[in-house]
């Protein structure tokens, strides 16, 4: 029982290129920037995208497929749909819109408001019953938006940022109440979202794509300590080099070579957490066998943290508490010289 | 709050503009035969011309609005060869003058026309000089009015909801039904008054296509035409002028945006 999707399409800029499977009692986040097509496959997924080639399988069943010309309609497959910015129907009530899928569907007027009004004690929102959507909160609209995706039963459950729309401080509580809606919904539960942490509280699994393309996928774990793109390295805030790994050192692109004490033979990531890069002003004497000149070109205060973004033959960003940097006397542009140590480089096949 | 001096090229020619429209409506006015009024509104002549009028035109308006209204969606949703030529040609009413759209009709429709022989030769179907007669020439003319208006709310809705109803199990059908009409809601208002106004109005077309006979044909801008010569035709003016500013000014708000 999954939901099994292969698609590409061009549509304009995005060149889209994907393979997705989830099955069923994993949460999945599709992550990635913005442009990189998640809202594309999705829409595809859902068949509201036309693909010039590829799948859509959900529990075996062909939903589409460009080989044999199968497609069935968006309103025919089993699925629920929470937009980005929920789409609620301004002309109807939030009772209506919730039991407008099973209307859709067949199910008798009386039946699905019932339905519908049940839904609508289970998100909180009873009391709303007879409001438009122009009435509610963002965080109300976007629990009807859930509860009317859910409502018809739908095997798949397809989320589109659901919770971008949303400011800051409701945020949290929207992303709690999500959470356990998910939790407690027996399908297929797919989410997009640009945020690692939104990814993180609410998926099991992460898939990044970046350029309509899979970069990685794993549980947040897996993303967080072995990224595979400059993309997640950013998010997770750590250095990301690549090169040829040879026994102890790992040879950059650049012709630089990296000391690594994991390294072992193959194309390789090298993981520099920022903690780990000491700045000096000075070359530095002692032990560490990556040392290298650059300039600070740019510092910026994080939190209780400083981070230095050193230029130079290996560019690397390095993490010093504000003390450290008073004590070094570096302004933007001064020149420094960074190290760490071999023991302290990840290394992983590329 | 000192008001922003107006400048006086600007306030003239306006002022002369709106003079323009509001000197004859006076003299509709002071003009009239206010003691005969009475006589002329309840004469039995004026009222089968309202009469035949008011279901004319509601008729037409109708007509528009079960044809016009897909005739828009398919403007605005579906591209086809020929589109816009179709568009132009459906939309040509507007500034055609009506006389011409009344040979038009009578060539297509009339009892030797092009659909109007086979219509009469096969099912006895008349449609010239008759109360339908009426309905289509108003129909022909109006109908241009709507189908503009609706295309223009139907492109400018926001198709994704469209799409959040058909992810929800609507069928196409109940997609239009549902989401389309009342998202497009105020557009298709706005373009059934205009056509329903228009059709009120019409006068060239219908008198080509449709003559003039008292309670079949003869709607109120006819019945006006008839009696010109006596002042009575200024009360009937009056009655369409009523009915017309009533409409215009009951517009204001859903179509031309109040200021």
């Amino acid at each position: 029982m999954s939901l099994d999707a292969s698609i590409r399409l061009t549509l304009g800029p995005l060149d889209l290129d994907m393979a997705i499977t989830v099955e069923e009692g994993e949460v999945v986040a599709l992550l990635g920037p913005n442009g990189a097509g998640k809202t594309t496959l999705l829409r595809a997924i859902a068949g509201l995208a036309p693909f010039s080639s590829g799948h859509v399988r959900l529990d075996g069943k062909v939903l589409e497929d460009s080989s044999t010309r199968q497609y069935v309609p968006t309103e025919r497959r089993p699925i629920g749909f929470v937009f980005q910015d929920y789409l609620l129907f301004p002309h109807l009530t939030v009772q209506d819109n919730v039991a407008f899928g099973l209307r859709s569907r067949g199910v008798p007027r009386q039946v699905a408001a019932e339905r519908a009004s049940r839904w609508l004690d289970r998100v909180g929102l009873k009391d709303y019953s007879r409001a438009r959507p122009a009435e509610l909160s963002g965080g109300q609209r976007q629990r009807v938006a859930l509860a009317r995706a859910l409502a018809p039963d739908p095997r798949l459950l397809l989320l589109d940022e659901p919770l971008a729309a949303l400011d800051a401080t409701t945020r949290a509580d929207v992303r709690r109440d999500l959470k356990r809606h998910l939790e407690s919904f027996e399908g297929i539960r797919l989410v997009v979202t640009h945020d690692p942490l939104e990814a993180v509280a609410l998926a099991d699994r992460l898939v990044v794509m970046e350029n309509g393309h899979l970069v990685q996928t794993g549980t947040a774990a897996d993303v967080t300590e072995h990224p595979r793109s400059q993309y997640v390295a950013d998010l997770v805030g750590v250095n990301l080099l690549r090169g040829e790994a040879a026994h102890g050192s790992v040879k950059l692109a650049s012709g630089q070579v990296v000391a690594a004490a994991g390294a072992e033979l193959g194309a390789v990531f090298v993981v520099v957490h920022p903690r780990a890069v000491a700045v000096h002003r000075t070359h530095p004497e002692g032990s560490p066998r990556n040392v290298w000149s650059g300039r600070a070109s740019s510092i910026e205060l994080m939190g209780n943290r400083v981070r230095v973004r050193i230029d130079g033959a290996v560019p690397l960003v390095a993490e010093v508490t504000p003390a450290a940097l008073r004590e070094l006397n570096l302004v933007e542009g001064g020149e420094v010289w960074l190290s760490f140590k071999a023991t302290d480089v990840g290394v992983y096949p590329a | 709050m000192r008001q922003e001096r107006v400048p006086i090229v600007i306030v003239v020619p306006a002022a002369i503009g709106a003079a323009f429209f509001i000197v004859p409506l006076v003299g509709l006015i002071v003009r009239s035969p206010w003691g005969d009024a009475v006589t002329a509104l309840s004469a039995p002549e004026t009222f089968e011309a309202l009469k035949l009028s008011l279901i004319a035109s509601l008729s037409a308006t109708a007509v528009a609005v079960v044809l016009g209204v897909p005739l828009a969606w398919v403007y605005a949703r579906v591209a086809f060869p020929g589109r816009d030529l179709l568009r132009a040609l459906t939309t040509l009413p507007m500034v055609l003058p009506p006389v011409v759209g009344g040979i038009a009709l009578l060539l297509a429709f009339g009892r030797s026309g092009l659909l109007g022989a086979w219509l009469e030769n096969t099912f006895g179907i008349t449609l010239p000089f008759t109360t339908v007669g009426v309905v289509m020439a108003e129909t022909f003319v109006a109908m241009p009015f709507l189908i503009l208006t609706v295309e223009a709310g139907l492109r400018s809705m926001d198709r994704r909801y469209e799409e959040a109803a058909r992810a929800l199990g609507a069928s196409r059908w109940r997609v239009f039904i549902r989401v389309t009409l009342p998202l497009i809601g105020p557009s298709l208002f706005a373009g059934a008054v205009l056509c329903w106004a228009r059709a009120l109005g019409e006068f060239g077309a219908t008198i080509t296509f449709a003559g003039n006979f008292p309670g079949v044909t003869q709607t109120m801008p006819l019945a006006v035409y008839l009696l010109l010569p006596q002042e009575a035709s200024f009360i009937l003016s009056l009655v369409l002028l009523l009915v017309s500013l009533v409409v215009l000014v009951g517009l204001k708000d859903r179509w031309l945006g109040s200021a």
